[in-house]
This record gives structure tokens, C-alpha cells and sequence, in this order.
């Protein structure tokens, strides 16, 4: 109700101010004959007049596009048209013998600051928006009672903010103490990073001196900087553990199926990043049909192409446990060798088939764009998705290995093997399957990836040892402490980044991966007993 | 006393320890082919013969050389010792680096930018040698650096890998990811060793240009006669008690472990001298190809080295030298032939061998020869 | 036997390691007091005490999970107790030592599985195990002494191997690995044997023969069996222990064990 009110509103102050003529006569004559003083005060009543309809005139004459006929009429000309300004009607043919209106530069600024306050005025969020982040850099004292005045207006609170701050950034440089005072302490509320910088330049030193002299109003500018700078701090320690969550979201997919494949069969597979790459190409591939043939469903083309990639990795999985890793059972080097081999063809083949190049996998447009949690933090929502979806793919592993059938088929295989086999579980199917379905989350992951990063036959080398590393920390053969290795280690990655770059980052996780299995070798989550080393 | 069947003399002396008769004409054979005819046939028959080598053959066949001394290095610690390494890329690339910063050093004001500096460092505006170019420029202190620092490396690795325990494929992991965490610090330029370009455009060693032919020769010569003393090397560790000791380790390490040796420090010792190995062929193999970068490091790099191994005949210290020759050469017909299906190759080879050839070509060679023998 | 001992090899090892030789004057070799060992809350000691002698041959006995193995993985240094102690002899505390230091200092394990070096010879098998320098440079300088070889030669006999010595450890019967394993540790030498069902595998002669064979041992040294062939152990036993999750249930004499309540309601049920 409110909301519809305030659009009435809008909407009946923009008909009125249509209404009315935008400049008097008056004025514009002034304007454009009058000496500087008189051009001031009609740029003055331009501006309390408040009219966005004057813009138009405004921006021809910082253009030079403003031109006087010996009639004493003012013509707005563009490309050889001229309207007449006072009428709002078209000219044609020009009249000869038109002078130039000429501005001097001092006037210049003055009309872009009456530029800025006419469209603080206007009805779309947007434009007051721009408005207000192109006075912040160079309004002067002047535009001061504009702003005030589309302060009181103002009724949204993210433009509201913005006025706020540019008001006081340009009372900050006013004369009056108590005024310079006030506005300091009104940026203490900002969260914009533009105010970091606005108090810092009270604040700075000029060899022993401080440009400001007023120690009141550098005490006062010390307090709201450091507001604004723990607030500041803490949008970005949310910022980092946002991506930092985000990240270990995308280990966690990778690492899955690992956890799966080698954490529950203890078999080695290297070529566990390439059917990632192989869930990645499943999505690409599916994309392309939707392009040539359902453009008008593309939004909805992942609802395909989950579980495609899905069975097509999957289905690569079973055929390689069919043809090669089943041969290699308890022998885990061997197994390492032969999937490596394995990793490589693949890599090959994709080269083969869509060429050396990443290939381009769109987001659907529900995906692009994101949450705009602070100034200049947003979270996309693709990332946001994917969080969610490791999520859920998570949740389904778990009801798979404990609420199934092949999930319990799966543990019995795991424990043990001849017992499970002497009862009627067919040992060697449920190899298949469930390397199948380790397989298959890989192939989720490659999905997911698709959506945020590039695809190209490289992209599962990139992923083979962050996974093994999760899996590794996590402990063999717990879900647990997969999704707790892998959330870990994406914050402790995305904060090190924050404080040494991405590359020493990743060297310094390593290292402490390294060290920290030689301190446990049985990962975060220890299966202790006397089994514990067999 | 009873009497042991004598079937085996137990005492014998080094010389016969190491090779029987039949194996030591082998070895002479070898090193007179390498070391005598090779030699003469790229120097001495004109080119255009059929006896003529040319200066690209010898300086591949040198790489090779150096890639079969990586293999012997490795056989040591997986095929005799049952320690599959994933990091054995790092140590190679290593002793390149400090071979190649003595090579850089040797440039002096050669260099693009004429300055003292290395091109790389002029380019990343530094302006002094960081601390650990120190000395480089004494080519006796580099061949020092050569051996130490793989071997300090493997030896702190090793030695916190092996006293927790970390055995089969999670240390093959963890050197995986050693590796990899050593790629990515020589990417970066700050690191100080020329970042993804790492070092190239060598002028020349111990004030002798490099690109010669007969500093070609003078690197090929050497890198022959280093492979046969390692290969003695290793027959004398494998044939000594200590050899025995290893294979026990690989076989079944309690029972080592119960009857009082220390497993870690066998391993640790055999870890150590095999990354020495590979230091040593790295600092010989980055003068005769003229480049070292961090891509050596990849660990793609270092599994390709237990392929040459596996290719070879994991326990055979011939086989691995066999198998680096067999799969290089392969690589480099391939890559000039077919070079899109060089991985294809690559992979099969991986997949084929553990399945089919768990002895490797030696191996099947052998069976092949007692078949022989039985008709 | 003892002149083996302080001649050659035997001397150089003690000082690399262990710094002291057991100390088995007074009173037991073994001495176990309130040993307590648990898994995940699985209790698999529970305040376990027991006493060998030097010269002794003991047999445990006891049903599945009783804590057999476990015992025996904490005298060799394998698991670390929760709590209690471990002596061998007066002055060595197993619970500081490796397993390395703990076999150097005399106590030689045969495990439940026959644990050899399959592709070395059997000959190759019992050298390894032989009582010597056991460090890195030791074993890289090492060359077998006539006397060495004599040794291993009358271990062979001892154990019916003597004419397969040549051949690979893999290629022998079950049976026969049990037998080498035991020959190997004849070969450590050590003050006490811990043989983990030492018999399983073997044919009925075969048993016997062991049975034999480690009645002459006791004297030497002193000598742990754990066994479920309960024949085996009627034959050899002169004390007899039974484990009962962690603890002792009994000790005595065959006889003694046989007849009592609690032992037989365990193995019988109740």
C-alpha cells in the first residue's frame, strides 16, 4: 500500500512538473544573453525551480550547443536541427546569423553541479542514483541546498544513504566548525569504502604539519574512521568467508565422488578429475542442443544437463572399472599408474573431439547478477546455486550410502568383502556401481564448474589434487570430514589469499597439508582400533 | 657341521658381486658403444654416411642419458624398495635450477639488458642478487648445490614422511602434492628463478661456449660415464645387504621392523641418495637442452618417470635404463609423427604395462628366454 | 648359545640403541602390570597383568577377541597402552621403545600369518634375521663371515629347510613358512619368543615336530604361545594362562585351567 502511494506520488509530482514550463523566459534569456552575474541567478532559479525538464538546455550549453538568432531567441542546436528553447519546438530551416552562446569555465562546473541536483529529482532510481555518485567526487558548497532539498525527499534508502554521504563530504570541506563536525560524525554510519578515503584525507600529514589544523576535527574524523573501517572490515571477512564458503563448496563436489571411489573403495583413481572434465563437456554439449534447438527453453537446459552429465560420467566410470580397474584391485600403485594412463586418453580424446580451446558453457539468465550485500560486495547467484547444489548433493550421497539398498551393500562390501559375498551380495556389480556412482558426482561437479569457470580439456588436472588433498585431510572413508576438509580448506585458502595472493596461498595449504598428515595420518577423522592399519 | 648344497658361492669379491661374467661384457659393450663408437660416428664419419650421427642425435641421445639415470633413481626407491614417488620431478628439476644458476651467472653482461643482473631481474627491476645466488657464480659451489639441495630436500621431506608412517599411496600423494606446490612457487617470478620462463639462453661453462659440438660431445661423454658409474652404484647397493634389506622393506616392512632394523632409516637413506640421482642427471641435462623451467616440475613430469620404470621392469636397474630409452624415444618419434596421438600412446602404455606387463619389457624378455631354453 | 652372544656381532648392536642389555638376574623377563588398551571406547586390555620368567615356556589361551594379539602388540612396541607398564627384564620400559629398539633388545614376534621375505631365498630369509649390526651403513658395509654362514646352516637343519635354502621364500607350503619364520628368529637370538599360533597350517607332524622343537627351546629362552590348537598345547604347556576380555581369567597348570569353573564357562557358554 505505502509502495503504491509513494508511486502516486512520484507520479503526480512528474505530471505537474511537466506541466509547468521548465525555464521562464525569463531566466533563459538571462541565461543566455546576460552578463555572468545575471547568468548566475538564473542558473540559481533553475536549480530551486527543481525541474528535471531544464536538463536537455543544461547539457547543450556545457556542449556549446546553445545558439542566439538575432530575434533574441535561444535555439538548442544538434547537427544542423535546432528547437527553440522556449517553446520546446522544432526549428526548421534555422535561421542565419546565430552567435554562439558562450560559457566561461567557472560557470561550466556550476551548470554540471545543476546538472546533477535537477536529476537527484528524477523519478528513476537509477538516474538520482548516478546523480548522487557524480556529485560525491566534485560538488562544491552550492549544490549543498539541492541536495538537501532531494535529501528530504528522497525516500529510498539506498540513494537516501548515498545523499547522506555526499552531503557530508562536501560540508566536510565547509567552514563552519560545528557543521564539519556534524558531517564527519554522520560518515561514520556509511558502509560505502569512498568515506575510507574521504576521513583519511583529513587525517593526512604534510611533513610535521597536518593539512587539517583543527585537532577537534581530526579527533572527530580518528572516531568515525574507525567505525567505518571495522564496519568495512567486517563486510569483507564476510566477503571472504562467503567465497571462501563457495570454494569449498566446488572442493566438495570434486571431492565426493573421491570419497566415494577412494575413500570407500580405496581405489586410486587419477583419472577422477577428468570425468569431472567429462561432467563439464556433458554440460557443454547439452547447452549447444538447447541453443540449435529449444532457444526458448535455454533457461532451463541445466535441469538437462544434471542429469546427463551425470550419466555420462557414470557410465565412462562403469565402462573403466569394467575394463581396466577391476583388474587391479589391491593393488593401489598399480591402479595409481594405470588411471593416470587413463586421465591422459581422456584429456586426448576431449582434444580430439571439441579442440584444445575452452569452449564457452553460458549461465542461464536466472543465474547471472547477484545480492548486493554491502557497497561494492556482491555474492552471484550462480555461486550462491552451486552452494546450495554441493549441498544437495551431499544430502543425496548420505540417504544413498545409509538408506538404500546399494548403499548397505556398498558398506558390507567395504568391510568385508568374502563375508559380504558368502550372504548373496554380488561383490563385483556393486564394485561396479558404486564406482558408477563416485563417477557420476564427478560428473556433477564438472556441471557445476561449467557454470563458473572455464571448460577445457585441462580442467580436471586442476582439481585431481585439491580433491585427493580433501579426501586425504578428511580421513578415508568419511563423509564427515569430507564436507568439514573441504569447507575448511576453501576458507583457510580464500583468507590466505586475502593476505598473501593466491599462489603462496595455495603453497602455504599444501604445505600444511603435508605437515599436518605426518602429524595424523589418519586425516581430521581418525578410524581408530585395531584395524586402523590393516 | 652340515653342509649347505653349494650351489652358490657366498664370498665373492666386489667384481664378481656385482655382474657375472656375461654381464660385465655387457656393460664394457655398452660403455664402449657410448663412449668410443658414438663419439666416433658423429665426429669422424662425414655427414651423409651411414655411420654419420648427427649433432641432434648425440645431444638426444645425452637426454636420454640423463632421463635413464631419473629411472635407475627411481627403480631404487619403487622398484626396490616399494616406495612409489610422485615427486621425483621436483629433485630432477632441482639440480637443473642450481646447475642453471651457475649458467646464468656465466652469461655476465651477455645478456639482453648488458647488465650484471640476469635479464630476469633487470626485468623485475631488482637490483642486487637475493641471498641465495650467493657463490653461484663457482662452478664448483653450483655442482655442491647440485647434490645438497635435492638431497635436503628429500631428506627433511623423508624424514618427517617416513618416522609417521605414511606409506603406499598416501606418500605417493603427498609427493604428488609436494610437486605441485613447487611448480607453483617457481611460477612465481618473486621466487627469483626467472618465474614460468625459468632460465635459458646459456652462453657458456666454465668460460667455454656452450653451443659447440664438442661441448656437446664433452656434456654427452660425461653424462655416459655418469650413468655407468650410477648403474655400478646401484648394482653395489642392490647386491649388498643393505639392498636385501630394502627389498625386505618392500615385501613385508613388519617383519623387518620386528627382527630390529629401522625402516625409516633405510628408507630415508635410499630416499635421499635417489633424489641425489636425479639432482645430478637434472644439473647435466639442463646444459645440453639449454632451457630449465617450472614445467619440469609438473607432476605429470614425475608420473611420467615411474612409467619408464614400470615400461623398463620395476626391480631391474637394466630395465629402468631400457624403459627411460624405449618410452623417450617413443616420445620424441611421436611427438614429431603424430603428435596428437602421442597422449593416447602415453596412456595405453600406462594402462598396458600394469596390466599386462607387471615385469616390464625385461621382464617378458626373460620368460621368454627360459621358454626358450625349456624347448 | 651365550658364546654367540658375546662374540662378534652381538656386541656392536646393544650399544647403537639399546644402552643396556636385559637385565634378567632377579626375578621375571617379562613383567606386564595393569596394562589397559582400548579402541574407540572397545576395551581391548582391561588391567592386564602378567608375569613370564626367564626360561619360561607360557601358553596363552582364550577365546576370539580376548586380547591375545593386543597383548602381544604391546610388548612388541606395536600399540601403546593407555595405561600400566611393560618391563622386559628389570630395566627396560617397552612403552618408551620402537619397535626396532624392542627386537634389537631380545624379543623376537612370529605372526599370526607366516611373515616372510617372499622373493628373497630362504637362505636370503635367515640372513636378514641373523643378530647383527642392523644400521643403514652397518648393512651396506656387511659381508657374511664363515662363522655367520655355519649359523645360518645349522638353523636350516634345525628347521628341514636345508634343502630348499637357494630357493625363493615364496615357493614354500604354508607349513614351511611358519617353520622359516620361526628359524628367523632363532636367528635374532633373542631372550624371548613371542609366537603367535605358531602352528596353525601345520600338518599333524609338523606339529609335533614343533612341539619338539620348542620344548628345547625353554630352556634357552623364554618362550610366549599363543594357540588354539589346545592338543598343541596339552603337549608343551607347563603353565597355561587364559585371557578373557583383557584380564586374566586363570593361570596354573593345564590340568588346574581345565578344571576351572569360570574357564570352562567361558568356552563352554553359560
Amino acid at each position: 500500500m505505502r509502495k503504491f502511494l509513494r508511486r502516486f506520488l512520484a507520479c503526480a509530482l512528474w505530471i505537474a512538473a511537466f506541466n509547468c514550463l521548465a525555464v521562464t523566459p525569463d531566466d533563459l534569456g538571462k541565461l543566455a544573453l546576460g552578463e555572468s552575474d545575471a547568468k548566475e541567478a538564473a542558473l540559481a532559479a533553475i536549480i530551486n525551480a527543481g525541474d528535471e525538464s531544464a536538463i536537455p538546455l543544461l547539457q547543450a550549453l556545457m556542449d556549446d550547443g546553445v545558439q542566439t538568432g538575432p530575434d533574441k531567441k535561444v535555439y538548442i542546436v544538434k547537427d544542423g536541427k535546432g528547437i527553440d528553447a522556449a517553446t520546446g519546438k522544432v526549428v526548421d530551416p534555422l535561421p542565419d546569423n546565430l552567435e554562439d552562446v558562450v560559457i566561461a569555465n567557472v560557470m561550466r562546473k556550476e551548470i554540471g553541479v545543476a546538472i546533477a541536483a535537477l536529476r537527484l529529482t528524477s523519478p528513476d532510481k537509477s538516474v538520482r542514483l548516478a546523480a548522487a555518485k557524480e556529485l560525491q567526487g566534485n560538488a562544491e558548497e552550492d549544490a549543498l541546498p539541492a541536495l538537501a532539498k532531494a535529501l528530504a525527499k528522497e525516500s529510498d534508502p539506498e540513494v537516501k544513504a548515498m545523499l547522506t554521504l555526499t552531503q557530508a563530504s562536501i560540508q566536510l570541506h565547509g567552514k563552519d566548525k560545528a557543521t564539519r563536525i556534524t558531517a564527519i560524525n554522520a560518515l561514520a554510519k556509511s558502509n560505502n569504502p569512498n568515506t575510507k578515503t574521504l576521513l583519511l584525507g583529513l587525517l593526512e600529514k604534510k611533513g610535521d604539519q597536518y593539512t587539517e589544523a583543527d585537532p577537534q576535527v581530526r579527533a572527530a574524523a580518528q572516531e568515525s574512521l574507525n567505525a567505518v573501517q571495522s564496519r568495512l572490515s567486517t563486510g569483507e571477512r564476510y566477503a571472504q568467508i562467503f567465497s571462501g564458503i563457495s570454494l569449498g563448496s566446488i572442493l566438495l563436489l570434486a571431492a565426493l565422488g573421491l570419497a566415494i571411489t577412494y575413500g570407500l573403495m580405496g581405489v586410486i583413481n587419477m583419472a577422477h578429475g577428468e570425468l569431472i572434465m567429462v561432467g563439464a563437456y556433458s554440460t557443454y554439449f547439452v547447452q549447444n542442443l538447447f541453443k540449435a534447438h529449444a532457444p526458448g527453453a535455454f533457461d532451463w537446459y541445466l535441469l538437462v544437463a544434471v542429469p546427463v552429465s551425470f550419466m555420462v560420467a557414470a557410465a565412462v566410470g562403469m565402462v573403466l572399472e569394467r575394463v581396466v580397474i577391476r583388474w587391479l584391485y589391491g593393488r593401489p600403485l598399480e591402479t595409481l599408474l594405470a588411471t593416470w594412463g587413463i586421465s591422459l586418453m581422456l584429456i586426448q580424446g576431449c582434444r580430439t573431439i571439441f579442440g584444445a580451446q575452452n569452449v564457452a558453457v553460458e549461465n542461464p539468465v536466472w543465474m547471472s547478477g547477484g545480492v548486493e550485500i554491502m557497497t561494492d560486495i556482491v555474492l552471484p547467484y550462480s555461486r550462491i546455486v552451486i552452494i546450495g547444489f554441493a549441498f544437495a548433493v551431499l544430502l543425496l550421497v548420505w540417504v544413498m550410502l545409509t538408506r538404500t539398498r546399494l548403499g548397505l551393500f556398498v558398506r558390507a562390501v567395504t568391510q568385508n568383502r568374502s563375508m559380504a559375498a558368502c550372504v548373496g551380495v554380488p561383490t563385483k556389480r556393486i564394485d561396479t556401481w558404486c564406482f558408477g556412482l563416485g563417477s557420476g558426482i564427478a560428473g556433477l561437479a564438472g556441471c557445476a564448474l561449467s557454470q563458473i569457470g572455464n571448460v577445457g580439456p585441462d580442467l580436471g588436472q586442476n582439481y585431481i589434487v585439491d580433491s585427493f588433498m580433501v579426501v586425504v585431510l578428511g580421513g578415508v572413508g568419511q563423509l564427515a570430514g569430507t564436507v568439514y576438509a573441504a569447507m575448511g580448506l576453501g576458507i583457510a585458502n580464500k583468507f590466505l589469499e586475502g593476505m598473501a595472493g593466491a599462489v603462496l596461498a595455495k603453497i602455504c595449504i599444501l604445505v600444511f597439508i603435508i605437515v599436518f598428515i605426518q602429524k595424523r595420518p589418519q586425516g581430521l577423522f581418525a578410524i581408530k582400533g585395531r584395524f586402523a592399519d590393516a | 657341521m652340515p653342509d649347505l648344497p653349494k650351489t652358490r658361492v657366498m664370498e665373492k669379491s666386489l667384481f664378481s658381486r656385482l655382474y657375472g661374467p656375461r654381464g660385465w661384457i655387457a656393460v664394457a659393450v655398452l660403455a664402449f658403444i657410448a663412449l668410443v663408437v658414438f663419439p666416433l660416428c658423429n665426429i669422424a664419419a662425414p655427414a651423409g654416411s651411414f655411420f654419420h650421427i648427427s649433432d641432434y642425435a648425440v645431444s638426444l641421445v645425452g637426454k636420454f642419458m640423463c632421463y635413464a639415470i631419473v629411472a635407475l633413481a627411481m627403480d631404487l626407491i619403487w622398484g626396490y624398495t616399494g616406495i612409489l614417488s610422485l615427486g621425483h620431478g621436483v629433485f630432477f628439476a632441482l639440480g637443473g635450477y642450481a646447475m642453471g644458476m651457475y649458467l646464468m651467472r656465466s652469461i655476465g653482461h651477455d645478456g639482453v639488458y648488458k647488465s650484471d643482473l640476469p635479464d630476469f631481474m633487470v626485468f623485475l627491476d631488482w637490483k642486487a642478487y637475493p641471498w641465495y645466488w650467493k657463490f653461484t657464480d663457482n662452478f664448483w659451489y653450483a655442482c655442491l648445490l647440485v647434490m645438497l639441495v635435492p638431497g635436503a630436500l628429500a631428506f627433511i621431506f623423508g624424514f618427517f614422511a617416513f618416522r609417521s608412517r605414511i606409506k603406499g599411496v598416501y606418500f605417493s600423494i603427498i609427493t604428488q602434492a609436494m610437486t605441485f606446490a613447487f611448480m607453483l612457487l617457481f611460477f612465481r617470478n618473486d621466487t627469483g628463478f626467472g618465474g614460468n620462463n625459468g632460465f635459458t639462453d646459456f652462453k657458456r661453462i666454465l668460460g667455454v661456449p656452450i653451443a659447440t659440438s664438442s661441448m656437446r660431445m664433452t656434456l654427452f661423454l660425461l653424462s655416459a660415464v655418469v650413468l655407468i658409474l650410477m648403474l655400478l652404484m646401484a648394482r653395489y647397493l642392490i647386491t649388498s645387504k643393505l639392498g636385501r634389506v630394502l627389498t625386505a622393506i618392500r615385501d613385508a616392512e613388519s617383519r623387518v621392523m620386528f627382527t630390529g632394523y629401522n625402516p625409516v632409516n633405510y628408507k630415508l637413506f635410499i630416499w635421499t641418495l635417489s633424489a641425489v640421482m636425479c639432482g645430478i642427471a637434472g644439473a647435466l641435462y639442463v646444459p645440453q637442452v639449454g632451457i630449465i623451467n617450472p614445467s619440469e616440475m609438473s607432476p605429470a613430469n614425475s608420473i611420467e618417470i615411474a612409467i619408464w620404470v614400470a615400461v623398463g621392469g620395476r626391480g631391474s636397474l637394466v630395465g629402468a635404463i631400457l624403459g627411460a630409452g624405449i618410452v623417450n624415444f617413443a616420445k620424441s618419434w611421436f611427438t614429431v609423427a603424430f603428435p596428437e596421438y602421442w597422449l593416447f600412446f602415453l596412456g595405453a602404455l600406462f594402462i598396458v604395462v600394469t596390466l599386462f606387463l607387471p615385469t616390464g619389457v625385461v621382464g617378458w624378455f626373460s620368460r621368454f628366454a627360459k621358454k626358450e631354453v625349456k624347448a | 648359545m651365550s658364546a654367540v652372544h658375546s662374540t662378534g656381532a652381538g656386541e656392536g648392536i646393544t650399544d647403537r640403541i639399546v644402552t643396556e642389555e636385559v637385565d634378567t638376574l632377579k626375578g621375571p623377563i617379562l613383567y606386564l602390570e595393569e596394562i589397559s588398551v582400548s579402541f574407540d571406547g572397545f576395551k581391548a586390555l582391561k588391567k592386564l597383568t602378567l608375569t613370564i620368567e626367564r626360561g619360561e615356556l607360557r601358553c596363552i589361551i582364550g577365546p576370539n577377541g580376548a586380547g591375545k594379539t593386543t597383548m602381544m602388540d604391546v610388548i612388541t612396541g606395536k600399540t601403546r597402552p593407555q595405561s600400566g607398564t611393560a618391563f622386559f627384564g628389570q630395566t627396560i620400559d617397552l612403552t618408551k621403545l620402537s619397535e626396532p629398539e624392542i627386537a634389537t633388545a631380545g624379543i623376537g614376534r612370529k605372526f599370526q600369518k607366516p611373515t616372510v621375505y617372499e622373493k628373497h631365498t630362504v637362505f636370503e630369509n635367515l640372513e636378514l634375521a641373523m643378530k647383527s649390526d642392523k644400521s643403514v651403513f652397518a648393512s651396506l658395509k656387511a659381508k657374511l663371515s664363515g662363522e655367520s654362514r655355519d649359523r645360518i646352516g645349522s638353523v636350516l637343519q634345525e628347521i628341514s629347510l636345508t634343502d630348499r635354502a637357494y630357493e625363493p621364500a615364496g615357493l614354500l607350503s604354508h607349513g614351511q613358512k611358519q617353520w622359516l619364520e620361526i628359524g628367523m628368529l632363532l636367528m635374532q637370538e633373542p631372550k624371548l619368543l613371542l609366537l603367535d599360533e605358531p602352528v596353525a597350517g601345520m600338518t599333524d607332524e609338523e606339529t609335533m615336530k614343533s612341539a619338539d622343537l620348542f620344548l628345547t627351546l625353554a630352556g634357552k629362552y623364554s618362550v610366549v604361545v599363543v594357540e588354539h590348537d589346545m592338543d598343541f598345547v596339552n603337549k608343551i604347556a607347563k603353565t597355561v594362562t587364559v585371557l578373557h576380555e583383557g584380564s586374566v581369567l586363570a593361570e596354573g597348570t593345564m590340568d588346574q585351567v581345565q578344571n576351572d569353573e569360570r574357564v570352562i564357562e567361558v568356552y563352554l557358554g553359560r
